[in-house]
């Protein structure tokens, strides 16, 4: 699956409109993926889940700037997730449907906060993206 | 046997109260065919879906997309007989329309966007990990007569 101009045009759209809030939208897919999906939790024994939980909000704050940092490289993604990429293999082995399921809440997080934004064609685009960072991220693992 | 706490039955009912069946549905259909366009495998006779435009303003997706969200009233009315609600669409999808349940999956997660775009701010993480586990019990009811 490849990201077309039209894609890039609108990831970066999305980011440019979510600002300096993207540390918000990290910390609300991570509570969503939480509360959704509670097996993804055995991947954070050592957080405090709970509500308005500083952890998640400090995570949520690493996974934003992560998605920032591969939109700012978007023409790379694998070059720039490099780092991330090496380190979900060898250390994190987080399960590669995780990937999808922590997509699907960043797309309602979006959806929630900003709906104006994501019309169809942007809703496409992201999805895209989101999925394209999870296959670099999950690309070593074997 | 699924078990529904009285909060997910409340977190269901209060949010379908306010949905639009014609425009959610045909809003969730649309959505399902631009971002995973191979789902237009089973529409060859839509006419036009050869533009997020065009599949937004084609009418047979519209008519559809009602129907198939009309389909899930039904299940938010039977929300302890999912089974038994689907049984006849499972063998329907299976035998004849030869739809891979998968997409019934993809189907589920837009309709959890497209609610959560409507209902913004009240559309907490509570209330999409109910939606998400009615739709993916929705999914499964309707896979669950397959062979």
């Amino acid at each position: 699956m490849v990201l077309s101009a039209a894609d890039k045009t609108n990831v970066k759209g999305v980011f440019s409109k979510i600002g300096g809030q993207a540390d918000e939208y990290g910390a609300d897919a991570l509570e969503r993926m939480f509360a959704t999906y509670p097996a993804t939790k055995t991947y954070f024994p050592h957080f405090d889940l709970g509500k308005g939980s500083a952890q998640v909000k400090g995570h949520g704050k690493k996974v934003a700037g992560a998605l920032v940092e591969a939109v700012n490289h978007i023409d790379d993604l694998a070059g720039a997730l490099s780092k991330l990429s090496d380190l979900h293999a060898q250390k994190l082995r987080v399960d590669p449907v995780n990937f999808k399921l922590l997509g699907q809440c960043f797309l309602v997080a979006v959806a929630t906060r900003n709906p104006g934004l994501l019309t169809p064609e942007v809703h496409a685009s992201l999805d895209k993206f989101l999925c394209a960072v999870g296959t670099v991220l999950t690309a070593k693992y074997r | 046997m699924v078990h529904w706490s009285a909060e997910e039955k409340q977190l269901i009912t209060s949010v379908w109260a306010k949905v639009s069946v014609e425009e959610c549905g045909a809003e969730a259909l649309a959505r399902l065919l631009i971002v995973y366009p191979w789902t237009q495998r089973f529409f060859s006779d839509f006419g036009n879906l050869s533009s997020p435009t065009a599949i937004i303003g084609n009418p047979k997706v519209r008519a559809h997309g009602k129907k198939v969200l009309t389909s899930f009233g039904e299940a938010i009315k039977n929300l302890d007989n999912l089974k038994g609600t689907y049984s006849r669409l499972s063998e329907l999808h299976c035998d004849k329309l030869h739809v891979d349940p998968e997409n019934f999956r993809l189907l589920g997660d837009i309709l959890v966007i497209v609610l959560a775009a409507h209902f913004t701010k009240d559309f907490t993480p509570a209330c999409q990990a109910t939606w998400q586990k009615l739709v993916g019990l929705v999914a499964h009811a309707l896979a669950r007569k397959y062979h």
